[in-house]
């Protein structure tokens, strides 16, 4: 071949193609059109540049240029021919009924007891609170006399207590993991710490034998019982409303002094009694005190240089007010029917 | 505690009504969790005032005309001798509910009409008196409730005394904060002041007494630190004076005579149990307090007869216990109707003594609860007299001796409170003058110490004060808690990091939610039926609720599986749950091995109805098997996760980094036919150690790991630039070749430039020998470099093709 060769079949091309370009009457033909002019494969452009290599080598450089000219010229046609066809084209695919519904997939959903442990993580984690865990069958002196229980003293009876044997529990609250994180990390300790804990409660609407606790613990110099106040006051605003009340009355758990339960408001009647509230106006939300020295000691801290205050709540009542959940065993029966209406 | 507001007035006029008194208790002592008013009867009647009134002649009648403030006068006929125009009465109208059970309607009298009642007091229940309607001294306006301008009907505050504070559990208790809360002079109650004098001090001795024919021996001063007994005799046995009745009845009790009524009163007034015997069936004269003989028994008060043994400690006479001390009284030596003579029992019994006998018997008493907690021992003699004296004003009897063997308790030691601890643990500046003034107020006895400290010395009826934390309490809630600054600080950063057994639990529960599942939080106690026949390592509960379910589950799919049952009993089978839980491992003589597991429990429909799908498949083990991956990648994020083929039940071992960590299973459920097939996963998230941390007393800060950094990150690999070649392999596998062993030389065989190598097609059936199946794969190879020649390409493919036929007996299909 030579070079004359090589430029009358591009121009040979290059006049053949609008005709057979403008004649593609649709995206199939335009593709085969496309594919015959300058297909990889098999186009005719592919068929001239293949003989390019035959040409004598001064020749080259010229062909090489002709052929991208032409195949630019080319292009551009298909291009143009390309974007008048799909504005024409109707739209593909057989016609459909768009209101008919979305291929359906099965929702999960996390318990309810979960979904309120997890707000008050989430709003004690803003003011840097870390996870602290512990075990659920405990010594009994995590339990109880790490705590400042008296042995054999009626404040043993507030916890009616599932034993494993010989001064070994199930945990009554989930307090012991104060002492445990205490003797394991040296203050500041900032730690909220849920947790199953165990009652010899038979079950009835009111009351389980297992139920989820969450415990916080606050031990550094210098922190008092004004810390206490604002940061549960705090929690309540955040997590009941931002113009929630709360008070303070007293309390007496042996591992807290002072003690103080918290109330709010009751959301119902604002207070001025109703059922909900047994028509005391507040509803209590959970126990706090400052850490009895004696917790403090039986961690190995100085209870002259350290103080700390703690507080322990029941997800479980929250989420049983929150949703109108008439009997706290249905949390547990786990009935599909009722997990599935907290999907997400 | 049920407190009688008026009668605590008696003790402390502090003149403020019972919603007040009840907010100051709950703000500053203990909660109150009951309000109840016992004249709630009287709500519907209102003042009214007499407008017109002339007599209807012949009759002892009159007609009035009466404002009920209802805008109206009303007609109304009334019997009463004294009613005055202008005057106000209390009104009922026509439809109100009287007290005696019956409702006032509108009548016709002598051709007129009544339109309700002027009330006397009897009508109201306020009192025997009947000269006449109750003229009120008040100027209220007419239609005012009746309760709120007579200070009728007492009120009930139920209070929650906590442990602690035994001595709220008696008016006197409550009155004393009242007082102090208030300002407000203690006094003695007014109904006392009738009372005799008793015949001077008491026959006193270490632990024997005798006196008037009556021997008192206490065995053992640890068990029973004083016994008081008081001999009255010439008793009539009767009914209560109303004073008295209504005492009892207001804290909720029902009157009997006036010698347990008068027991009553002093337990519920004062706090001090009592025990009223009828002297003449105490044999040998003789009360002795010591512990039970094995053998002994007892039949008390309830009639029920109790065996008794040395754990307990008992009155008794010369020859048999005739009381439970500080539990209950026995049957033999009751006070009847025809007891003329009693010995009054005033005591300080042991709290732990009384604890074990009130356990052992299983019976818990206003007494027991009292001695449990601790109560006044130093008022012990007091109370013996009065208690004496009180018994023969109701009874119409005179006290014969007073015996006290024992004595009351030293002095307790004091407690120093520093301002400056105050400060620091409340927050807050209190003054050293304001912290003496609040504890004296409650009968503390302060003393100026060094450096400005307290010395503080605790009254006879606290037994909570040890510790100068103690005192800061007692300032804090005398105060007021809400009175204490609640500013929000900073604060420094805690030293300890998430606990990763956390974290893992919010990546797979996120993970598993994703994938349509049902977190559930049931209970996990089991009956042990599905740890087989030895279920040697399942951890028993020593006093389960339940003796069907005495067991804590090994495995969290046990506990699964019976709430799928559940759910199959109320007819629902399409059911994903999942549970992150405890599973507990028993070890020997230490605490159970605990572990945190994941569970997950498949059945029934795979996605809901859609109309290009009328029925979903079901849940298979192919699901299950792509669950255990979802689930063993959240849970060990980086490690490679493996299946490894198990034997039935149990599909695959499923391994993390080479570890085995859990497994999927076809359950066997209790389940109907319609069901169908379930299947489980359960895989290890961690162990939680239950090993002290440290000593008691002592910590392990040394040892404690650094906050936790973040994991390896990712190292970017560079994208590749060059082409990839594949082909398919379809071969004929015969059914003893796994697919996993096909693979396993796929990639051995085919080097390091395969970079894919996927299954995609099993077919069994026409073309295909029996005894073989059809597997296809397509391997994808790639050169980070350089375009694979095809020749490179055909090679691994010989290659791989012979090594199959001589490793396995694979040969391609089309071959
Ligand atoms: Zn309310």
């Amino acid at each position: 071949m030579t070079l004359a060769e090589f430029i009358a079949a591009l121009d040979l091309l290059a006049a053949e193609a609008p005709a057979r370009i403008a004649a593609a009457a649709d995206l199939d033909a335009w593709t085969e059109v496309r594919n015959a002019l300058v297909g990889r494969q098999s186009g005719r452009l592919t068929d001239i540049m293949s003989g390019l290599g035959a040409l004598p080598k001064e020749d080259r450089r010229e062909a090489g240029q002709r052929a991208n000219g032409a195949k630019a010229a080319i292009d551009d046609a298909l291009e143009v021919r390309r974007a008048a066809l799909a504005a024409a084209a109707p739209a593909s695919g057989p016609t459909i009924d768009p209101t008919l519904p979305a291929r359906a997939r099965w929702k999960g959903a996390v318990h309810p007891v979960s979904l309120v442990i997890d707000e008050v993580v989430e709003i004690f984690r803003e003011l840097g609170f870390t996870i602290a865990l512990g075990p659920e069958a405990e010594h009994a002196w995590y339990n109880f006399g790490a705590l400042n229980f008296p042995d054999d003293h009626p404040a043993m009876d507030l916890h009616d207590t599932l034993y494993l044997g010989e001064d070994q529990v199930l945990r009554t609250h989930t307090s012991p993991v104060q002492v445990r994180t205490l003797q394991q990390y040296p203050p500041p300790v900032r730690v909220l710490a849920p947790g199953n804990v165990y009652r010899r409660d038979f079950f009835d609407p009111s009351h389980a034998p297992m139920f989820a606790q969450i415990e916080g613990l606050v031990v550094d110099e210098g922190v008092s019982f004004a810390d206490l106040k604002a940061t549960l006051a705090h929690f309540a605003r955040r997590f009941f409303g931002a113009g929630t009340k709360t008070r303070f009355r007293p309390s007496y758990f042996p591992f807290t002094e002072p003690s103080a339960e918290m109330d709010v408001q009751c959301g119902v009647c604002s207070g001025a009694g109703c059922s909900v509230c047994k028509q005391s106006g507040w509803v209590e939300i959970l126990g706090s005190g400052m850490v009895h020295p004696a917790v403090l000691e039986a961690a190995g801290l100085d209870s002259e240089r350290y103080t700390g205050w703690a507080f322990g709540m029941g997800p479980a009542r929250t989420a049983i007010s929150r949703h109108g959940i008439p009997d706290i065993r249905i949390l547990y029966d786990s009935d599909v029917r009722f997990l599935d209406q907290f999907t997400r | 505690m049920n407190i009688s507001h008026e009668w605590l007035a008696r003790f402390v006029p502090h003149g403020r009504d019972a919603a007040a008194v009840r907010d100051l208790i709950t703000a500053h002592v203990a909660t109150v969790e009951g309000f109840e008013r016992l004249r709630a009867d009287l709500e519907p009647f209102v003042v009214a005032r007499v407008v017109e009134s002339e007599r209807i002649p012949d009759t002892k009648l009159s007609f009035n005309k009466v404002d009920d403030g209802s805008g109206t006068l009303l007609e109304v006929v009334c019997g009463a001798p004294n009613v005055t125009v202008g005057a106000r009465y209390p009104f009922a109208r026509s439809g109100t509910m009287m007290p005696a059970g019956f409702r006032i309607e509108k009548k016709r009298i002598r051709g007129l009409t009544s339109n309700g009642m002027l009330c006397s007091a009897r009508e109201l229940g306020l009192g025997e008196e009947h000269d006449g309607i109750l003229a009120l001294d008040t100027d209220a306006a007419p239609g005012t409730a009746l309760l709120t301008v007579l200070p009728l009907g007492d009120v009930r505050l139920v209070i929650d005394v906590l442990p602690n504070r035994p001595d709220l559990l008696s008016h006197l208790g409550v009155a004393r904060e009242i007082a102090a809360l208030t300002g407000t002079a203690m006094q003695r109650p007014a109904e006392l002041a009738a009372l005799g004098a008793v015949p001077g001090a008491p026959a006193r001795g270490d632990d024997q007494v005798r006196a008037a024919g009556l021997e008192v021996r206490l065995d053992d001063v640890a068990d029973c630190p004083q016994y008081g007994a008081a001999i009255i005799s010439g008793l009539t046995v009767g009914p209560s004076p109303d004073w008295l009745k209504r005492c009892v009845e207001a804290v909720g009790g029902r009157s009997i005579n006036n010698i347990v009524d008068a027991t009553n009163y002093l337990l519920h007034g004062f706090g001090q149990p009592v025990h009223a015997f009828d002297a003449t069936k105490i044999g040998g004269d003789t009360l002795v307090v010591r512990r039970a003989r094995a053998g002994e028994t007892l039949v008390t008060l309830d009639g029920t007869e109790r065996k008794l043994d040395p754990s307990m400690l008992v009155i008794a006479d010369a020859a048999v216990p005739v009381a439970l001390a500080g539990v209950m009284g026995g049957r033999a030596s009751e006070v009847t109707d025809a007891t003329t003579k009693v010995v009054l029992e005033v005591a300080q019994f042991a709290p732990r003594v009384v604890r074990a006998s009130r356990r052992r018997a299983g019976l818990s008493t206003d007494a027991s609860y009292r001695y449990e907690r601790g109560i006044d021992a130093a008022a012990l003699g007091e109370m013996l007299s009065l208690g004496a004296a009180l018994i023969a004003h109701v009874g119409g009897g005179r006290v014969d001796a007073l015996l006290h063997a024992g004595s009351a308790p030293a002095r307790r030691a004091s407690v120093t409170v520093r301002p400056s601890r105050v400060a620091l643990l409340l927050g807050e500046i209190v003054g050293g003058d304001e912290i003496g003034r609040l504890l004296t107020s409650i009968g503390f006895a302060c003393e100026a110490g060094s450096a400005g400290a307290l010395d503080v010395t605790p009254p006879s009826w606290r037994h909570d004060i040890a510790r100068e934390v103690d005192l800061i309490e007692e300032i804090a809630r005398l105060r007021g808690f809400d009175r204490l600054p609640d500013t929000l600080h900073g604060a420094r950063p805690g030293t300890v990091p998430d606990h990763p057994l956390f974290t893992a639990y919010r990546r797979v529960r996120d993970a598993l939610v994703a994938e349509g599942l049902h977190e559930v939080r049931p209970l996990p106690f089991t009956s042990g039926r599905a740890a087989g026949p030895d279920g040697a390592d399942l951890v028993r509960v020593s006093n389960p609720l339940a003796e069907d379910e005495p067991f804590l589950r090994r495995s969290v799919l046990d506990t699964l599986a019976r709430r799928a049952e559940y759910n199959l009993n109320r007819m629902q089978g399409d059911l994903r749950f999942f549970e992150v839980g405890t599973t507990f491992t028993a070890q020997g003589r230490a605490l159970p091995r605990e572990e945190q597991h994941v569970g997950l429990l498949v059945m029934g429909a795979r996605r809901p109805v859609h109309f290009t799908e009328a029925q979903p498949p079901a849940f298979d083990e192919w699901d299950a098997k792509a669950l255990a991956g979802t689930l063993a990648a959240a849970a060990y994020p980086g490690a490679e996760i493996a299946m490894v083929p198990g034997e039935s039940p149990i599909l695959w071992r499923v391994q993390a980094g080479g570890v085995v960590i859990g497994e999927v299973s076809r359950l066997t459920l209790d389940a109907p036919v319609w069901a169908k097939p379930a299947f489980g996963v359960e895989i290890l998230l961690g162990e939680m150690p239950s090993t002290p941390v440290a000593g008691r007393g002592g910590h392990a800060h040394a040892a404690a790991p650094a906050r936790s950094r973040a994991a390896e990150p990712v190292r970017y690999r560079a994208l590749p630039v060059t082409p990839t070649a594949e082909f398919d392999l379809a071969l004929l596998v015969p059914d003893a070749v796994l697919a996993a062993q096909v693979e396993s030389v796929l990639r051995t065989v085919s080097g390091p430039q395969l970079e894919r190598c996927e299954l995609f097609d099993e077919f069994r059936g026409a073309g295909v020998p029996a005894g073989s199946r059809s597997l296809a794969w397509r391997l994808t190879f790639r050169h980070p470099e350089r375009t694979l020649r095809e020749k490179e390409i055909e090679g691994r493919r010989t290659l791989v093709l012979k090594t199959l036929e001589a490793q396995l007996g694979v040969r391609p299909r089309t071959a």
